[in-house]
């Protein structure tokens, strides 16, 4: 019973990673903008929905205690507002623009996450957020199993909404920007903003994602959206093969027990004051891993396509080594 | 307002200029944004740390050199540390970017840039814990020098060091057959190639002054505040606005943005609080990308 | 005279695998000749000289320079192996100085002697020699040429290569760039050029070959050429040559 428990707790965490890893899925595989901040896009979803549907807090601004589907759509909002402004800051500039901003952007909500009290609660950051079936609480088992049948259906929805997309001419559209930028620079504004579009909705999957996160713990903290979340979104999409929406769920349940797996593990090996260091050490593992990936199965396992440049021969992409 | 915030913001316009440098150079000639020059930084200090804590075992206690807080040994472990981060930008290329170039598609390049960054950083904090750390612990007096600014020799060290490598950097760049190949791979690959520049070549020089500036400034930081594995990382949004800021592939442009940066930042502090310095990139970057992307001394995509 | 200098036997080359452009090229070039390679669009002509100079992948056959084999040498090195090539478009760097473009040029000279060799190359583009701390972006087309040329000739080179030095420019200046080509064969340096103006280009030449669909297909002495029906036909490409001996003229 308990290890039943343990599984609904750990796929619906694993889960909620998947819809974050969707919506990079959407961003990257699919148009093929590189967003570096995925971390702070989840934490203005959480924050967001916390602030709405918390009860009053005298301590800072807010809660409205508004019911907990109007912080998911008000978590959507704001994630996809905040990534259209990235976007139009960024899109009509080269591709690495938008990873720095977004990084920027990440280190920014990580900053008011913990400096503005009145509005995040600072470094102990926002208790008693409302959990759905909260009344079940007292039998786990049943909590978890509910909690992991919502996240399966959100999960699901917003799943079959991306495949439906992906396959629409607005889908095709994105795929044929993301082939060429050159081609979509000089296409101009229309095709940026398609891009800002893609760019938007995936900010609002994530700050979906970051929503049900907080409503599914009950409590948010700045440490919870540090860059190693990012990271971790990466390497899942990466794993699973960008481009791929099946690819990033599966890839993100992988990961997620190759993590939550070797978390376990290092617990158990070492010493209560050497789990931060072994705790490092999961990071370089994973590090490592991205790395191998990319040099020697840049599809991941579900990936759709051979990313060739299309004009790789030119000098523009980089200068390779001659001779080699 | 005091005018302290000048030299605070000179100082740390110094770091991040240095810190952009590499930046640029990685940019404009391997063109793409390198999310591990930070944790050279991080890993250059280290290394400087441990050359000077090797020669302590060795040699015993060494007199500073008054006033400063330091003596020979710092100077020795520093060379030795940008030797050691060069080499250590060199062998990251070789294992990953350079296989990743040859692919063709630079944002991989970046992609692998940042799980590199995160393998780095979590290196450090395995092997020195994140505790912080310190080249000295001594305290030195801060000297007036008017207008109610005060300074510490070290400090005033650091700012002649730095203005030393940036010349020596920028003549380098405009005065060398060295510097002459590097412009014109930024320019132009194809043709470089075509007058006859190796630019695997190129390529190493680039990494050997990005790692070696990015060490220096990686212990200008350890000296005036502290080492820790995250104090790259940290730098990693300032160094890219000032890149930025400065245009892509100008060295005097890093240098400036490192500098405005760095008193802006500084001036930031005093008006409204330390926590939000961070912030102040952030912003410069956004107002640049949205009134003039290509920077002060920038020329646009070509 | 008569001296092989770059011996180009069937050569294949392409961009991509299984793709040639170049299908079994075979030209020659001997001692101070200029050889022209002609070709309606699309020929090849551009890639089999890029091919040459190493900037596009080889597949087959091989290029001889001086008797040594340079087929696999990297596009860097040919400076050294005595081959430079002019490039069509881009052919400069645009933000450096024209001195600076110069400069960058002379990597296999003796540092000792490249400040003479500036001046001799400002002495032969006296153009040059007034703009020399002039950004090469803010050059005319017609400078930005010389100025290409000039980087080129700057290491000494055995064979000088150029993919179509008129493009672009107005009719002055092509006249103007012809006459330059024709002042530096002069010197002696070899020369082998892909045009599209065949006219300006035979005027100039020696010999000249026919490229058509990757291959040479007719090659002969450039002033005859001109009125030669078969190239009249390959050039136009449409019609074969069996039928076309009364239309051509």
């Amino acid at each position: 019973m308990d290890l039943l428990g343990y599984g609904a707790f750990f796929l619906t965490t694993a889960l909620i990673f998947s819809l974050v890893t969707l919506g990079l899925n959407l961003q990257w595989g699919l148009t093929g903008l590189f967003n570096v901040g995925v971390a702070g896009f989840v934490a203005i979803g959480a924050y967001t929905s916390a602030l709405l549907t918390t009860p009053d807090d005298a301590a800072r601004l807010g809660g409205f205690d508004l019911p907990i589907l109007v912080g998911w759509l008000g978590a959507m909002l704001v994630g996809g507002v905040a990534a259209a402004i990235t976007g139009i800051a960024t899109l009509r500039l080269r591709s690495d623009y938008l990873a720095i901003t977004t990084f920027g952007v990440a280190v920014v909500v990580q900053l008011v996450a913990l400096n503005a009290q009145t509005l995040t609660g600072g470094p102990f950051g926002i208790g008693f957020i409302p959990r759905p079936f909260g009344g079940l609480a007292e039998t786990p088992l049943l909590f978890n199993l509910s909690n992991l049948a919502v996240v399966s259906v959100v999960t699901l929805i917003v799943y079959l909404a991306l495949e439906h997309l992906s396959r629409s001419p607005w889908g095709r559209v994105l795929k044929a920007l993301r082939e060429d930028e050159r081609a979509a620079i000089s296409l101009g504004k229309s095709a940026r903003f398609y891009r800002v579009q893609a760019f938007a909705v995936g900010g609002a999957i994530m700050g979906l994602a970051g929503a049900l996160q907080a409503h599914f713990t009950g409590f948010i903290a700045p440490d919870n959206y540090l860059p190693a979340l990012t990271f971790q979104v990466w390497v899942m999409l990466i794993v699973g093969g960008s481009g791929s929406n099946i690819g990033a769920v599966i890839g993100s349940i992988l990961v997620w027990a190759i993590w939550a797996g070797s978390g376990a593990l290092t617990s158990m090996l070492f010493s209560p004051e050497q789990q931060a260091r072994a705790a490092s050490l999961q990071i370089v593992a994973i590090g490592v891993m991205l790395c191998v990936i990319l040099l020697v199965r840049p599809n991941g396992l579900f990936g759709d396509r051979p990313r060739r440049p299309r004009f790789g021969k030119r000098a523009r992409v980089a200068p390779s080594e001659s001779g080699s | 307002m005091n005018l302290q915030f000048v030299a605070d913001g000179l100082l740390a316009g110094s770091m991040i200029g240095l810190g952009a440098i590499g930046v640029t150079l990685t940019y404009s000639i391997l063109r793409f944004s390198n999310f591990a020059h930070g944790d050279f930084m991080a890993w250059g200090a280290y290394a400087t740390l441990a050359v000077v804590g090797a020669i302590g075992a060795m040699f015993g206690k060494i007199a500073p050199i008054a006033p400063l807080s330091f003596g020979w040994p710092l100077i020795v472990a520093l060379i030795i540390g940008m030797a050691a981060t060069g080499l250590l930008a060199l062998a990251l290329d070789m294992v990953l970017f350079a296989r990743l170039r040859a692919k063709g598609q630079a944002i991989i390049v970046v992609m692998a840039s940042f799980g590199a960054s995160m393998a780095l950083r979590s290196l450090l904090e395995f092997i020195f814990t994140s505790r912080p750390t310190y080249f000295s612990r001594a305290i030195q007096i801060a000297m007036p020098i008017g207008f109610g600014i005060r300074i510490t020799p070290d400090q005033i060290a650091l700012l002649l060091l730095t203005a030393v490598l940036v010349l020596g950097v920028h003549l380098l760049m405009t005065r060398t057959q060295t510097g002459r190949s590097m412009q014109a791979l930024s320019q132009n690959a194809a043709l470089a190639r075509i007058v006859g520049i190796d630019v695997a070549k190129v390529v190493r020089v680039t990494w050997i002054i990005g790692g070696g500036l990015a060490c220096v400034a990686g212990v200008m930081i350890g000296m005036l505040i502290q080492i820790r594995p995250f104090m790259g990382f940290e730098m990693l949004l300032p160094m890219f606005a000032a890149a930025i800021l400065g245009g892509i592939g100008s060295v005097p442009g890093a240098v400036l943005g490192g500098l405005i940066i760095g008193l802006a930042e500084a001036g930031a502090v005093q008006l409204i609080g330390a926590e939000w310095r961070a912030a102040i990139s952030f912003i410069i970057l956004m107002a640049v990308l949205f009134v003039r992307p290509i920077g002060l001394f920038g020329v646009g995509e070509r | 005279m008569s001296q092989t200098v770059l011996d180009v036997r069937g050569l294949e080359a392409g961009y991509e695998p299984g793709v040639p452009i170049v299908r079994g090229a075979s030209i020659t070039v001997d001692q101070g000749e200029i050889v022209v390679v002609l070709g309606p669009n699309g020929a090849g002509k551009s890639s089999l000289i890029k091919a040459i100079a190493g900037l596009v992948p080889i597949t087959g056959g091989t290029v001889l320079l001086d008797g040594k084999d340079i087929t696999a040498a990297p596009a860097h090195t040919m400076v050294r192996l005595g081959l430079a090539f002019v490039p069509q478009t881009e052919n400069i760097f645009p933000l450096m100085s024209v001195e600076d473009n110069l400069k960058v040029a002379c990597g296999i000279l003796r540092p000792r002697e490249i400040p003479a060799r500036i001046e001799e190359m400002y002495a032969a583009f006296p153009d040059l020699a007034r703009q020399r701390r002039t950004a090469a972006g803010n050059l005319s087309g017609g400078q930005r040429q010389m100025l290409a040329v000039a980087r080129a000739l700057i290491v000494h080179p055995t064979v000088l290569v150029l993919d179509e030095p008129s493009a672009g420019l107005s009719p002055k200046f092509v006249a103007m760039v012809f006459e330059m080509l024709a002042g530096i064969r002069k010197s002696g340096v070899t020369i082998l050029l892909v045009e599209q103006n065949a006219k300006a280009a035979l005027a100039i030449g020696d010999r000249a070959y026919v490229l058509v669909e990757g291959k040479d297909r007719h090659q002969g002495i450039a002033s005859e050429l001109w009125n030669d029906p078969v190239v009249a036909e390959l050039y136009l490409g449409q019609r074969r040559p069996d039928l076309g001996k009364g239309g051509a003229a």
